[in-house]
């Protein structure tokens, strides 16, 4: 294959696989080439974020709930934030409400969840000794970080972080004059996210070339775990999409700062009209979503993937319809670039349109829903083990039909009309794209925690953890619902300016505070016990879940190369679970078939004399010479 | 105070279930000790307590949506006031009904066959890998019934979006930091005048051009928006400096406001503001316009009360308005001196010096405002 070099550094290499020099702390920790290492880097930096983006959640919660209330004590991190009357201000409301949003899609969901599994299951799942480009990968890492440090100091300064809403929509974003949250704020939201955005590509690549190129014998991409499959057209995804919103950034920096009118026309603001004429909001509300779509997929189809493999190992049983679950994320992936303009029905663009958009947005359910019941059928007559990695997939599923389903009437233009940005839109996406992705990064980390560390995370601490969010994450989002339907405009400081919203509901959206703040607290629960089981965690066995992918082939804590000798070569598919006749209840995919002459299918025993050829392939090894 | 004393209550159920745990797990260490030291994963007690807390959450989860859907159903959806709009909520309510059943049979799929699954000892799960008669049917329903669900919410939004009938009473609702501005078209000759967004200062604060005679009788407000019932309604959209969005909730209406590219929603409304207070039994209703497009620290408070009253009061209530061109004689200087004569009817006596027959427009005058107006 075209990655394996043929200098002598690398047959040197190959000799001494086992021995290494050992590298500096920096080489090691910081500045890591590995992709285990990379992955438990973006992994941290992940939760980091995700405290920091919750935390803020919670305190617009405190004011939708509790409108008249005293946040003095709030004034040691807030400063002057609160006012001298001890309410939230309400650009700063603005501005966490943004913060919370950027944060939680991009540098939680995207960065830590595709992020890190990513990184740490390509390699080990396709039989890799690392990612196509360590270097690469490292940069990736180091371009996220860089643009988290940015985006963090933009919450330090005096005007505060960008405050126009995640999707930040021009004029009010490209106007320093029209907002507080637009001046300073805004311009290191858009450096940072053109970093996240390089970010992004570099790991892009890297994924797919690796799950391309460094496949091991064996491995046909009708034999990939279904979390390869994912990460793959995730990576694809990302590709297409997130140059379009660096455009989009990109054209309104030069708006923002060089006088530029992409975005801007006949503009009266502050006793002065802008000299700015022919530009188009509306463009950069079609470059934003064109990326905007794709990234409720970018964050989805990860979970979906991981949660397919989970659910299939704890069942007991393969994932029904594994080539279904593959066409039916293909459907998702290119139809999620052909529905961008259905966040936009009420934005004066063309009718016709409109239409349009909302006739392929409604077929996106058609695949989305047979994922939905291939993977219940998956439970149906399995031997179910729940641990907290099933729990959470579990969890997922459910999400991902209750919040799912609601898409359903906001896809139809007519409907979208009384529900445009209410919280019923809110509802709707907070389930089937940030509660179901959240989940998939949970039960990604109870179920690979034992290959990343060595250590078992506790498991009753993982039960615990999953009731107390399951149950949270539905009383905040399910009421939610009722909430939009009565007509509550979203990012709303007040409800107490309008006599539609004035005297109703205000029980109810301090519940959902109170849901939210018990959501929150329950996840100290999963800190302590990821803490506590990296320090006092009980030893891993090599194959906790008795799983059959080819990560649970590796030494407890893999070394640098994942493998101690060869990469072991695949024979079949990574769902043989359960298979009638075998001795175990699942066989691992490097298993021939002729080792397993009781099991076999009839036409699997036709298989077992392509075996030689297999072995005779090249090995694809980065670490030594191809055959 | 409450909202403290609650969410300490949830600090210390949470500390104390972690307490518990913790103790359990002691427990279970010095009774099972041996157990695990085999470093085999255990399966016991606490997989047969998962598995019964799904069903359990789903019943539980049930009653307690019904009950708080019932309790809530009192504010859904606000009195529709516009025939479209009594459509659209038809077809919500139908997609609703569709999708909770949806809702709770896959949901009651998903919990039951993972508490009746659930691991036991000697039992081998079935290698059931795919069955394509089963997959092709849960492809063709719900794409049979998205196609119904498309094919009737289409229908609706083409009429929804058709053009307005050619009698359509026009009115201007302008978004601006953080208030709105409407403009009516006047009495005289019912047509809304040229604006330039240059032309906006404090007297203008639409921009209202003074070039087009059109613009001579048409009048501002900031406060209310009054329109007849029963009469199909033009509004156009425009902003003046940042996105915003006109919501009229009751008239399930919505539009965003964009600078530099008019926008428009046509809509009418069947029940009189009167009428509205006694189907909701609230003698202080009234509609209003919000606005839904965030659009910076007043976001939340850009209300504007709209007043639906019959056609005759209506026009009564017209006819008593000032254009702003009377009540602003200041903008008189802007009028280009061949159509001074024709403003002066709305101007005080001292302002100009001739009074002047208005009554009739001339075409080729309002084609060359028209055309100023896209000049920039």
């Amino acid at each position: 294959m075209s990655t394996v070099s043929t200098n002598s550094a690398t047959v040197a290499h190959a000799v001494e696989q086992d021995h290494h020099e050992p590298q500096s702390f920096w080489r090691t920790y910081i500045f890591s080439e590995d992709h285990k290492t990379i992955a438990k880097q973006y992994l941290i930096s992940g939760i980091f974020w995700s405290i920091i983006g919750i935390s803020m959640s919670v305190i617009f919660r405190l004011q939708l709930g509790f409108p008249g209330m005293k946040m003095e004590f709030l004034r040691p991190i807030l400063g002057s934030w609160i006012n001298e009357t001890g309410k939230l201000d309400p650009d700063f409301y603005l501005a966490l409400v943004t913060m919370h949003g950027t944060i939680m899609v991009f540098f939680v969901l995207t960065a830590g969840l595709s992020g890190t599994f990513s990184n740490f299951l390509i390699p080990l799942q396709v039989g890799a000794r690392d990612m196509a480009s360590g270097f690469l990968n490292m940069l990736s890492y180091w371009f996220f970080f860089v643009a988290s440090v940015i985006m963090f100091s933009s919450l330090l300064i005096e005007t505060g972080p960008a405050a126009g809403g995640w999707v930040i929509y021009p004029p009010l974003s490209a106007l320093p004059q029209a907002h507080k949250g637009s001046e300073l704020g805004m311009t290191l939201w858009l450096i940072s996210m053109a970093l996240f955005i390089v970010s992004q590509l570099l790991g892009g690549i890297n994924y797919i070339t690796t799950v391309i190129n460094l496949r091991t014998r064996g491995m046909s991409f009708s034999k990939l775990p279904l979390t390869i499959w994912a990460f793959l057209l995730t990576a694809i995804l990302g590709l297409i999409s997130f140059p379009v919103l660096l455009s989009a950034a990109l054209l309104l920096i030069f708006d923002r700062s060089f006088g530029t009118s992409f975005y801007l026309s006949e503009i009266y603001i502050k006793g002065e009209a802008l000299p700015n004429v022919g530009g188009s909001p509306i463009l950069f509300q079609h470059l934003f979503w064109f990326l905007g779509h794709p990234e409720v997929y970018i964050v989805l189809l990860p979970a979906l993937g991981m949660t397919s493999e989970i659910i299939a190992t704890n069942s007991r049983k393969p994932i029904f319809g594994y080539r279904a679950m593959i066409a039916s994320m293909i459907g998702i992936a290119f139809l999620a670039f052909i529905v961008w303009a259905h966040h936009m029905f009420v934005t004066g663009m063309n009718p016709f349109l409109g239409s349009i958009f909302m006739f392929l947005t409604l077929i996106i359910a058609v695949p989305s829903a047979v994922k939905a019941f291939n993977y219940i059928t998956t439970l149906w007559r399995g031997n179910i083990r729940f641990t907290p990695a099933m729990l959470f997939s579990i969890g997922l599923v459910s999400f991902f039909i209750s919040g799912g389903l609601t898409g359903i009437i906001l896809g139809n233009s007519a409907l979208d009309i009384q529900l445009h940005d209410t919280y019923f839109v809110v509802a709707h996406f907070h389930l089937v794209m940030g509660a179901a992705s959240a989940f998939g990064l949970l039960a990604g980390v109870y179920h690979w925690f034992p290959k990343m560390f060595g250590k078992l995370m506790d498991e009753k601490l993982g039960y615990i953890h999953f009731w107390l969010t399951f149950i949270g994450i539905y009383l905040v989002f399910f009421p939610m619902h009722y909430i939009g339907i009565a007509g509550f405009p979203r990012r709303y400081y007040a409800f107490t300016s309008y006599d539609f919203t004035k005297n109703i509901f205000a029980d109810m959206n301090s519940f959902i505070s109170l849901a939210a703040i018990f959501t929150f607290t329950a996840q100290w629960v999963f800190i302590y016990n990821f803490v506590n089981s990296l320090i006092r965690g009980k030893k891993s066995p090599q194959n906790p879940w008795k799983s059959n992918t080819l990560e649970w082939t590796t030494p407890i804590k893999p070394g640098h190369g994942n493998w101690p000798g060869e990469i072991p070569a695949v024979y079949r598919w990574p769902y043989d679970y359960s298979k009638p006749g075998a001795k175990d209840d699942f066989i691992p995919q490097n298993v021939p078939y002729s080792q397993t002459p009781e099991s076999n299918l009839p036409h699997e025993n036709e298989l077992i004399s392509l075996e030689k050829e297999i072995e005779a392939q090249n090995l694809n090894d980065q670490f030594s010479q191809p055959h | 105070m409450v909202f403290i004393v609650a969410f300490l209550i949830i600090v210390f159920l949470g500390i104390g279930s972690v307490l518990a745990s913790r103790m359990a797990s002691v427990i279970k260490n010095v009774s099972n000790g041996d157990a695990k030291e085999t470093g085999e994963v255990r399966i016991g007690l606490s997989n047969r307590i998962n598995g019964i807390l799904f069903p359990v959450f789903f019943v539980l989860g049930l009653i307690a949506a019904t009950w708080s859907f019932l309790h809530a159903k009192q504010y859904f959806l606000p009195e529709a006031a516009s025939p479209h709009g009594r459509h659209t909520d038809f077809l919500f309510w139908l997609g609703m009904s569709i999708i909770t059943i949806a809702f709770v049979v896959t949901n009651a799929l998903l919990f039951i066959f993972a508490w009746r699954y659930q691991y036991k000892e000697g039992r081998k799960a079935s290698y059931y890998p795919e069955n394509h008669k089963l997959e092709l049917i849960w492809t063709v329903i719900p794409a049979v019934i998205m196609a119904l669900l498309v094919f009737t919410g289409w229908r609706a939004w083409r009429d929804i979006m058709a053009e307005a009938p050619e009698n359509a009473q026009v009115f201007e609702i302008v978004g601006k930091q953080f208030n709105w501005i409407v403009r009516y078209p006047g009495v005289d000759n019912n047509k809304l005048g040229a604006y330039n967004y240059k032309l906006i200062d404090s007297n203008n604060d639409t921009g209202i051009d003074y070039a087009d005679e059109a613009s001579f009788d048409d009048f501002v407000s900031t406060s209310e928006l009054h329109i007849p019932a029963n009469k199909p309604i033009l509004l156009k959209i425009r902003a003046r400096d940042v996105l915003h969005s006109v919501f009229i909730p009751h008239l399930r209406v919505k539009m965003d406001a964009v600078p530099g590219m008019p926008t428009r929603f046509q809509f009418t409304a069947d029940k009189t503001t009167d009428e509205m207070r006694n189907i909701t039994g609230n003698p202080d209703f009234t509609y209003e316009i919000a606005c839904t497009e965030v659009c910076g620290q007043g976001h939340f408070s850009m209300r504007i009360r709209l007043i639906v009253e019959d056609e005759a009061s209506w026009l009564a209530w017209c006819r008593e308005q000032k254009p702003l061109l009377t009540s602003t004689p200041e903008l008189a200087a802007r009028i280009p001196a061949n159509l001074k004569a024709k403003a002066a009817k709305y101007l005080p006596a001292d302002v100009t010096a001739a009074p002047a027959d208005s009554s009739t427009a001339s075409l080729s005058v309002s084609g060359a405002a028209i055309a100023s107006s896209t000049l920039r």
